[in-house]
């Protein structure tokens, strides 16, 4: 009877002080990423890009302004009506690009969830149970890793055709490996700590103690590499439609602009700019502000 | 040290068997005929019947793979479906390009991002770092075929000083080259930089300087050298990505290397040459990796004990 009442009040006891770590570190990443500026600013750059996105419904129409064709106002220079011009069939260049950022940051988001979610399972797996298990998950990943990123999204991309979902889930699969590895280096980092031992001797079952106790702490790592991901994905995305496997005419998307605008480089280079400094942007923001994190979770930089 | 490279190429081996398998089967979800494709719309139903029995698309799929490999083993990674060349001769009369594109970007990137990474390491937060620092971000967060255009842009179109296309001469591979190497050299500047400046704080940097080493000794004596692993490694898997094709820059330069004929091969469903394309693509990144292993031991010596020991304790077993 005792041996009852003892295990839940110390299992609860566990979980209390778990949460309460939780809750300090993620406080104190905060607390010093606060004080980089240059990771707020790409904080705040990447919060500006999606409300501005997102919001795009509210004053412009994308049938009208960034898909429809108006020959009559071809190749217009930038002015008061189309603040970066028009391109070869006519269309506001602005309203693309604003539009185009909805693809781009979407497979952004989107590839950081598939391989977030596969890397984790993975990576997690292979740490915790080791031996075997590991050894075989991880000469899986070596498999994979052996194949450059970009090649083998173009290949799943050309296996499935061309489709934005299908474009996800290409750099979304190519994403998993390194994902997968940097999980299970942190997740090892974790799992000596006496905290799950703790939880473990509770009866705890393996697979609450990965979700609730381990990942959560060992979420550092995988933050900044979430942020390199979305990084990546950005240009990835743009590279692939830029040779055509992406997104098709008329979707504005950020690469095939650029592809667009390649072919107009003698006469019109001011098409070739905006899509350009539009992804350097979301690809800065999400760089900057992984070092920022980088740093706040560096306990070396503590002070 | 010997027996630890023989056993490491040995590892290739299983590595690229699952390469196989895993773009064999990628490739094989593709619709498409490839039969149907060879002989073209015309073709006789006979005819078409016998090249799909010749060709094995009639067989279960694990066949297929079975025949490939064993295909394989003995060189013959089968034809081209569009030019019916064998794929490694086409791809060999491609590398050259690749190749000579792979090794001046990473030069480039090496002369470049090395020295400015340490100056920067060396000078932290004075204005020549941050400069560094601004430049080196915006070279990683440019995807390289829009730092291509914007370079053609200046030098082709509006200067006039090189030529924006094709091979014909070394100018043809400035533009390219330089455009190839702004994401290398971005990183390993922030990579040099950021091990760099672990390095000058350590304790035998401080001694160095004690004794009255001179500044230039202590920064690239001292420090540079024990600094080098990660930064062998950026270059390392780098130069290995860029053997496999670079694929975008390719395109925008019109240059017939790697990237293209693996472009081209997608666009065309050229199954044998796909595969082909990114077997040869993850061979020469494992065989860069197992170098670059290599060359670490020739940097930090101590790591050659724990190689010896491996293979001391394989041959006591």
């Amino acid at each position: 009877m005792t041996g009852n009442s003892v295990l839940p009040s110390s299992g609860s006891a566990v979980t209390k002080s778990h949460q309460y770590k939780k809750k300090s570190q993620l406080r104190t990443v905060w607390l010093r990423l606060k004080k980089n500026r240059m990771a707020i600013f790409g904080l705040l750059l990447f919060a500006v890009m999606v409300c501005v996105v997102l919001s795009a419904d509210l004053y412009m129409n994308y049938e009208e302004d960034a898909v429809a064709q108006n020959l009559s106002i071809r190749f217009q220079p930038p002015s008061r009506e189309f603040p970066l011009g028009t391109d070869q069939y006519g269309r506001n260049v602005l309203a693309r690009v604003i539009y185009g950022g909805r693809i781009s940051l979407f497979v952004g988001l989107a590839t950081v969830c598939i391989s977030l979610t596969a890397g984790a399972v993975i990576g997690a797996t292979a740490a915790y149970y080791g031996g075997r298990v590991d050894d075989i998950l991880m000469r899986i990943m070596d498999v994979f890793l052996a194949i450059p990123n970009t090649l083998m999204a173009i290949t799943i991309v050309a296996a499935l055709g061309t489709s934005i979902v299908n474009l996800i889930l290409a750099m979304g699969i190519s994403q998993i490996p390194r994902m997968s590895r940097i999980v299970r280096s942190s997740v090892l980092s974790i799992i000596g700590q006496e905290y799950i031992e703790a939880a473990r001797a509770c009866g705890t079952g393996d697979g609450r103690i990965i979700f609730r106790h381990i990942l959560p702490n060992a979420m550092g790592p995988i933050l900044v590499q979430v942020t390199q991901t979305v990084a990546r994905s950005v240009i990835t995305v743009s590279a692939l439609s830029f040779i055509g496997l992406g997104v098709s005419e008329p979707t504005p998307e950020w690469g095939f602009m650029l592809s667009e605008a390649k072919h107009q480089m003698r006469c019109h280079p001011h098409l070739a700019v905006a899509p350009g400094i539009a992804i350097v942007m979301a690809v800065m923001s999400m760089t900057l502000l992984g070092d920022g994190l980088r740093d706040a979770l560096d306990p070396r930089l503590k002070n | 040290m010997f027996g630890y490279i023989v056993k490491r190429l040995v590892m290739i081996f299983p590595v690229i068997l699952g390469v196989s398998f895993i773009i064999f089967t990628i490739v094989n979800l593709a619709p498409g005929d490839p039969a149907m494709m060879i002989l073209g719309e015309g073709a006789k139903q006979e005819e078409y019947e016998a090249l799909r029995e010749e060709m094995g698309l009639n067989d279960p799929f694990f066949v297929r793979y079975f025949h490939y490999v064993a295909d394989a083993l003995q060189g013959n990674f089968g034809k081209s479906y569009r030019t019916n060349i064998p794929v490694f001769q086409e791809i060999a009369c491609r590398l050259p390009y690749t190749v000579n594109l792979a090794v001046t970007s990473t030069l480039i990137a090496i002369i470049l991002g090395l020295p400015i990474g340490v100056l920067s390491a060396v000078k932290q937060y004075t204005a020549s770092d941050n400069a560094a620092i601004g430049v080196s971000l915006v070279l990683t967060s440019m995807p390289d075929f829009w730092f291509a255009m914007m370079l053609i842009l200046l030098f082709s179109l509006k200067l006039r000083l090189l030529p924006s296309l094709g091979v014909e001469s070394w100018r043809h591979f400035i533009l390219p080259a330089i455009a190839n190497s702004a994401s290398t050299m971005a990183s390993l500047l922030r990579m040099t930089r950021s091990t760099m400046l672990e390095v000058i704080r350590q304790d035998y940097v401080r001694t160095a300087r004690a004794k009255g080493a001179k500044e230039s000794r202590v920064v690239f004596g001292h420090s540079l050298r024990n600094a080098l692993l990660p930064v062998v490694t950026v270059i390392g898997v780098n130069f290995g990505f860029s053997l496999g094709g670079a694929i975008v820059v390719e395109q925008v330069f019109a240059i017939p290397g790697l990237g293209q004929l693996m472009v081209n091969a997608i666009r065309a469903k050229d199954t044998p040459m796909v595969i082909a394309s990114v077997l040869f693509a993850a061979i020469i990144v494992s065989v860069i990796n197992l170098i670059v292993d290599i060359v670490y031991v020739y940097i930090d010596p101590r790591l050659k004990s724990r190689y010896v020991t491996v293979g001391a304790k394989r041959a006591m077993s």
